[in-house]
């Protein structure tokens, strides 16, 4: 079996979020980028997949060459092969695009991608790339199980989980529960060492025009300070509940 | 010209997310002067229909014989009702992230999701949406004549007009490949991401076994109840009451942090909401930083007072 995981580099979740170019662009000064959570647990759910059925893994990003420690990590943690299609990625609808442009040469048997990204959140790439491959698309996905051709896959629901059935390939867009935290891999020396010689192939974009764009930037509205309430006085803060914020 | 919005239903009922994006519809539409349609799939009594007149739905295209869960079904037979719409609206959720984006590409139109608010300009389309986790709001443009926009559950007002609709059945043989086998809900909880109150607890409650206090204030306030990362990891709550950057999504009205530290993971997942009120015996905790109201004390001491207190007042 061929899974490709879609992988996005992120800012690292602890990163404070701040803008240059008067407000126009992501300030990455200073910040750690890492695997988006929602792709690592895509990413370690094809290893297990891949340990049980055998095949290979091959990841694929959109991004400059500022992405590749991001990447090489994901070989580290035992991802066959890679491919960076080299582009900074700005609008979903391209990005898409490209991956799927690839994946219609370079056909997978599973495509797993993370239901969003922690940047943009956008949550659009997988459910595009499904319909311009034709092929279904199972989001916010939880479980995933493969026998011979046929998924069995279970998805988050309000209040809920939904179980489905589909034969490959399929589209994922995938999120914890996949696999449990405890089960991510931190990559070893040898796995490091070996990345270092994985295949991360790198493709020029062919795709220019974006559907949307992003203007600028702003940061929510600072809070006021917190009003304390004695904790003898428990009353009180049901009243300025009431009274002032009138929420309850 | 129209604006056309799609109706999410669950178990052939709609929820306030529906009635929200409707209201959206409808006042993106009135900028533009023209009317508002809305799709509804699957099995949905007229009289639930009826309701989406009330939120500024002049007309609704009914294909109550699609088979649902299924995005590819669905966007085919969406695509076919879509004709001179201009602005495509859904709801930001799950269920809606398997047809929005297959729409998008199938219409070659571009998208923006987490929308909080109406458009900044209508030509060219402008509006502000959610990004980096809720630390940032952007302002996108929409470079394509049509435009699909996906609205955050919780940030927008509904709208009631007093108004009526008509209902057109309309006939469709879309199959999809994905097959139904079941599902498991928890029957009578209340959804996290459209409540709106929550009651959130963290570590600081020091067990599983005491949850009775938070799922009594949960119940007295109508509220859902929610938890941190580290409670569902260890197990003390299922996976599904995780909110925060990688579990759900809050935009309430009131969020209760009750013994939650408040990590910036934790609180990127719960700072659209409204008010925020953190109880914790650490004065140095970070949620202290984010709250609105607070209280430095011992859950097992505050909860029980807070509890009868909210009693007295509800009478």
């Amino acid at each position: 079996m061929n899974i490709v995981v879609c992988i996005s580099s992120v800012p690292d979740t602890t990163s404070k979020i701040n803008f240059t170019d008067n407000n126009t662009k992501f300030d990455s000064c200073g910040i750690q980028f890492v695997i988006n959570p929602n792709d690592e647990f895509g990413l370690t759910k094809a290893m297990v997949l891949k340990e049980a059925n055998g095949g290979t893994v091959k990841v694929i990003t959109v991004g400059d060459a500022t992405t590749e420690p991001v990447i090489r990590k994901t070989l580290a943690i035992g991802a066959d092969s890679a491919v960076r299609i080299n582009k900074t990625a700005s609008d979903s609808y391209t990005t898409a695009l490209e991956i799927a442009t690839y994946l219609k040469e370079n056909p997978a048997d599973l495509i797993i991608a993370g239901k969003e990204s922690l940047d943009y959140n956008g949550g659009a790439v997988p459910g595009m790339i499904a319909e311009m491959l034709d092929l279904p698309f199972v989001n916010a996905c939880n479980g995933l199980e493969i026998a011979e051709n046929n998924a069995k896959v279970s998805r988050e629901i309000d209040g809920g989980k939904e179980y489905l059935s589909a034969s490959l390939p399929l589209v994922i867009g995938g999120q914890k529960g996949l696999v449990e935290e405890s089960e991510l891999r931190i990559p070893n020396m040898r796995g490091i060492m070996q990345a270092r010689s994985k295949p991360l192939q790198v493709i020029e974009a062919s795709i220019s025009e974006d559907f949307t764009t992003s203007i600028s930037f702003e940061k929510p509205a600072e809070k006021e300070a917190c009003k304390l309430v004695d904790s003898n006085n428990v009353a009180e803060l049901v009243n300025l509940l009431h009274n002032e914020a009138k929420v309850i | 010209m129209s604006v056309l919005v799609y109706t999410e239903s669950w178990d052939g009922s709609f929820r306030k997310s529906t009635f929200e994006a409707a209201s959206y519809a409808s006042e993106t539409a009135k900028i533009l002067g023209t009317e508002v349609i809305a799709i509804s799939l699957g099995e949905v009594s007229s009289d639930e229909l009826d309701k989406l007149g009330n939120y500024g739905v002049s007309k609704v295209v009914s294909c109550s014989a699609i088979e649902k869960g299924d995005g590819q079904a669905a966007t085919n037979a969406i695509a076919k009702i879509t004709d001179d719409a201009n602005i495509l609206i859904f709801s930001n959720t799950n269920t809606a992230k398997m047809i929005a984006p297959r729409l998008s590409a199938k219409l070659k139109v571009g998208i923006v999701s987490n929308v909080i608010g109406l458009s900044e300009s209508t030509n060219p389309l402008q509006v502000k949406r959610k990004a980096f986790s809720s630390k940032a709001i952007e302002l996108a443009t929409v470079n394509t004549a049509t435009a699909i926009l996906a609205i955050a559950p919780n940030s927008f007002k509904l709208i009631e007009t007093g108004g009526n609709c008509t209902i057109e059945e309309v006939a469709t043989n879309e199959k999809g490949a994905i097959t139904i086998e079941g599902k498991e809900t928890a029957s009578g909880k209340i959804s996290i991401s459209e409540a709106e109150i929550v009651v959130s607890a963290g570590r600081g409650l020091k067990g599983p076994e005491n949850w009775g206090m938070i799922e009594e204030l949960a119940e007295l306030l109508g509220a859902a109840t929610a938890c941190s990362k580290p409670v569902a990891d260890i197990g003390w709550r299922p996976h599904a009451e995780h909110v925060g950057q990688t579990g759900k999504v809050v935009a309430a009205d009131l969020y209760f942090a009750i013994g939650i530290s408040g990590a910036i993971q934790h609180l990127a997942g719960v700072n659209s909401s409204k008010v925020m009120v953190a109880i914790n015996t650490d004065p140095e905790a970070p949620f202290f930083k984010a709250a609105d109201y607070g209280i430095v004390g011992d859950a097992f001491e505050v909860v029980p007072k807070l509890i009868e207190e909210i009693k007295q007042l509800k009478g």
